[in-house]
């Protein structure tokens, strides 16, 4: 396992390299400068700002003067928030987005297969389409619709929860829902597909002719084979819940990287772009890895090779 | 059945494991700094975007201005009604011919190390704005000194030969190119502030960040966490009292969630009418908490004079007469703006504007008709460039229905572009039309008029005219204000009435919101410039 592990961060090498390459190049190839204001800025003032930013000279000479800097894990200066690095402002930015992530994605997990595994068992009833609408309208609801009609109610209406910010644990608690729902929501179905496709197999009639209880037989034996398909999924989840949603983000005035994916590349700063883009990247090659190992540990049919 | 046993515990343990890590995850990135808990602070401010830095040769946003101004000051500073007053500067004279002012610097005055601030610091800060190595964008504001153009663009090496110089520690004397009405309030700005060099030195780019940064200015920075907040405490070495302990500086991305923060009484004060959704101000112009001022800024339309039909004056004048701009500030700004005549805004002191254009169909379909295209037959395509944000997809979409309206032109299309590919494509003057704003420098009609000199980098309209370009020369050397101010009011005539190279389309109105019992010393005016360090909570004074 140590050999696959080994090979496969081998791999994600020239993986993050062309990320970074294409990132650049697309960023620094769109018409407009980082430093343009709606005020002309002297022609001499531009030529400095970008040889200070080592952005002047052909794209070529841009390229190459910021990937020796990458290869030193320096990520560069922000063109927009002028004092800082990338790598400052990730180093600050991503742990926020990771606190919020980590518990919307927890809260995905804990919710979404209990209420798949329950949506299965009351396959077709009452209850299962019920659960079953939730989540068609967890999953079709986009957060920058559901988000401002819970804060509508929850804080504005019923003064429940804080509408917005940062720094105190109730604040956290509503985004942390915004954002997990349409993760419980794919996580349930999800569920209750796999589930309902092992429980019509030949293992689980023989478990239920042998007379066991029907918990053994649904969280025994049905649940541990009807798991894969939700690793599969929650492992590329995690890669994005954890680096942060813009909507949520910027609804909730949270702090975090989320934002930084779309207003970065609206500023033209590239570096900041190429630098979230880096981040989310390794985050889905790691995530995609621990996958694989989970899938090796819980289910014995596959071969790591 | 001992293997599936085996394989059951095993889940549970990866399934305990799976959770453990989580919480963990969870937990590491709480302490390790994912989250914080700010001191308290006397007054909460949502202030627009995130300052992009606060070094104060660096800054060119509003949101910027107005954290820097908290935490330094210049020779002049401005009073709540947005007055110049004395700053840094005790008092100052002026030379007869207009030309050179003389500063005293008030007496004991220190940075927030303790150190005295001395008039060496001013000049040597006014170098570093003015250094090409500093890369500001506006050093431009540093022009007005004699040489201070040479200096600035690298064609003269030695600072000495620049219009500043500092006699003794207490005395600053500035000598400028030509009589500059507005001087004092260029003193107010940024880019002129002083700003202490040794810990620039010793930090270099980290001098802006809390701890490092030496202040002269009614705060200090205590804290800044990027688009979180920024916590300011004020300045025991000021020269003055300073009423609030702490104030808290939110940074707001979505108007929606400023105003929300502001209705939960989470924020006590919204300044920048970026930061509140236009949609509702039609609902709240009555409450008690909504406050509105006439703002030095104005929304106009350029045309690209060297493009097919806009080279034709009557095709521009038919154009500015049938735009029913009533119509585009009660249907979509709805803050109370005024239309616009004229681009300098009402309330320059000493200024009349001349009457400009008028909304006249009748008169724009007989000079469309005289142009070719009668009832807009004819007219060819013209696509009309805005910037996509806010709410000027809806202003630009408004003008593309009133003149089909009015003139019957259907060949009008429009193209948003993204913030910054928009002020390139204008800056290469590669549009048909565009609509377009200004927000003035300083109080004084010169800042709106001279940007449409024929050379002026934003013109950007490719239209020029000598007599324009010498009138703007004849009015510094004008006799009195009098005079300067009928050069200006012919100036705009021929901008706005007879070669109509821009259409004005309306003024801007600054908003804010607070609660006149929670915040004091918070005045509208004209500037839309309140200083913090005058900011009161009543009843605590």
């Amino acid at each position: 396992m140590m050999a696959l592990i080994f090979r496969r961060l081998l791999q994600a090498i020239p993986v993050l390299f062309i990320v970074v390459t294409l990132t650049f190049l697309l960023v620094r190839s769109a018409p407009g400068s980082p430093f343009s204001t709606e005020k002309k800025v002297p022609k001499e003032i531009m030529e400095e700002l970008e040889k200070q930013y080592d952005l002047h000279g052909t794209i070529g000479h841009q390229y190459e003067q910021y990937m020796g800097k990458v290869a030193h894990g320096n990520l560069s200066l922000s063109t927009q928030y002028r004092n800082r690095t990338v790598n400052e402002i990730i180093a600050q930015t991503l742990p926020v987005s990771m606190t919020l992530g980590s518990l919307a994605y927890f809260l995905a997990l804990l919710c979404g297969i209990p209420i798949g595994a329950w949506a299965a068992v009351r396959h077709n009833q009452a209850g299962d389409r019920f659960l079953m609408l939730g989540a068609l309208l967890g999953i079709s609801i986009p957060s920058f619709v559901s988000a401002p009609l819970l804060v509508m109610w929850l804080a504005l209406s019923w003064n429940l929860l804080p509408a917005y910010g940062w720094g105190s644990p109730d604040q956290i608690l509503l985004p942390a829902f915004c954002l997990s729902l349409p993760f419980t929501a794919s996580i349930a179905r999800l569920t209750r597909g796999s589930l309902l496709e092992v429980l019509k197999l030949d293992f689980i009639r023989t478990a239920r002719a042998k007379g066991l209880p029907e918990k053994t037989v649904l969280f025994g034996h049905a649940l541990k084979v009807a798991i894969l398909p939700i690793i599969g999924y929650s492992g590329p989840a995690a890669a994005g819940i954890l680096t942060g949603s813009i909507v949520i983000e910027t609804l909730f005035g949270i702090p975090g990287i989320g934002p930084f994916f779309v207003n970065s590349a609206l500023n033209h700063d590239p570096f900041m772009t190429s630098g979230v883009v880096l981040v989310f990247s390794l985050f889905l090659i790691l995530f995609n890895l621990l996958t694989d190992i989970l899938y090796f540990v819980v289910d014995r049919r596959v071969k790591l090779a | 059945m001992g293997g599936s046993s085996s394989r059951v515990s095993r889940t549970l343990t990866l399934t305990a494991i799976l959770a453990g890590a989580v919480v963990l995850f969870f937990a590491f990135f709480f302490f390790l700094g994912g989250w914080t808990l700010s001191a308290p602070a006397d007054l909460t401010l949502s202030n627009g975007a995130e300052p992009q830095t606060l070094d104060p040769a660096i800054i060119t946003g509003e949101p910027e201005l107005r954290v820097s101004q908290a935490l330094f000051e210049g020779l002049t500073t401005r009073n709540t009604k947005g007055t110049v007053i004395p700053g840094m500067a005790a008092s100052w004279t002026l030379s007869p011919d207009n030309l050179t002012y003389t500063f005293t610097l008030r007496p004991g005055i220190k940075w927030s190390n303790g150190e005295p601030i001395t008039s060496y610091d001013f000049l040597n800060s006014w170098e570093r704005s003015l250094n090409p190595l500093t890369a500001s964008q506006y050093s431009y504001q540093l022009y007005y000194l004699v040489n201070g153009e040479a200096y600035g663009t690298g064609k003269l090496r030695d600072f000495s030969q620049v219009g500043v110089k500092a006699p003794d520690d207490h005395t600053l004397v500035v000598t400028l190119n030509h009589p500059t009405a507005y001087f004092l309030e260029l003193t107010t700005l940024p880019i002129l502030f002083p700003v202490h060099l040794a810990s620039i030195k010793k930090y270099g780019r980290d001098w802006t960040k809390p701890g490092k940064m030496v202040c002269n200015g009614p705060y200090i920075l205590k804290e800044w966490r990027l688009n979180d907040y920024i916590l300011l405490e004020a300045n025991p070495d000021y020269w003055q009292p300073v009423p609030i302990h702490r104030i808290k500086v939110l940074p707001t991305d979505s108007p929606t969630a400023c105003f929300n923060l502001f209705y939960s009484h989470k924020t006590d004060l919204i300044i920048d009418k970026t930061s509140i959704p236009t949609e509702l101000v039609q609902d709240i112009r009555d409450k008690p908490y909504f406050h509105a001022n006439p703002f030095g800024a104005t929304t106009f339309v350029r045309f690209n004079v060297k493009r097919k039909p806009f080279d034709d004056v009557r095709v521009r004048k038919a154009l500015a007469l049938a735009l029913d701009k009533k119509d585009i500030v009660e249907k979509i700004t709805r803050a109370g703006e005024p239309v616009a005549a004229t681009l300098v805004p009402p309330g320059s002191a000493g200024y009349t504007p001349p009457s400009g254009l008028s909304y006249n169909v009748t008169e724009a379909r007989r000079l469309l008709a005289e142009a070719g295209y009668p009832n807009g037959q004819g007219f060819p395509d013209v696509t009309m460039l805005y910037p996509a944000r806010s709410n000027w997809v809806q202003i630009a979409t408004e003008m593309q229905a009133l003149w089909r309206r009015d003139l019957g032109i259907t060949s009008i299309h429009l193209s948003g572009q993204e913030w910054r590919v928009y002020l390139n494509t204008q800056q290469l003057i590669d549009f048909d039309f565009a609509v377009s704003d200004w927000i003035g420098d300083y109080n004084d009609p010169q800042t709106f008029l001279d940007m449409f000199t024929t050379d002026n980098g934003n013109n950007e309209t490719n239209w020029g005219n000598p007599q324009y370009d010498q009138m703007l020369v004849a009015s510094s050397a004008a006799h009195g204000p009098a005079q300067r101010m009928k050069i200006f009011q012919d100036m705009e005539k021929m901008l706005v009435e007879d070669e109509v190279p821009i259409v004005p389309v309306y003024f801007w109105v600054g908003l804010s919101l607070y609660y006149p019992d929670r915040v004091g010393g918070f005045e509208p005016n004209f500037v839309d410039e309140h200083p913090w360090g005058q900011l009161y909570i009543p009843g605590k004074k």
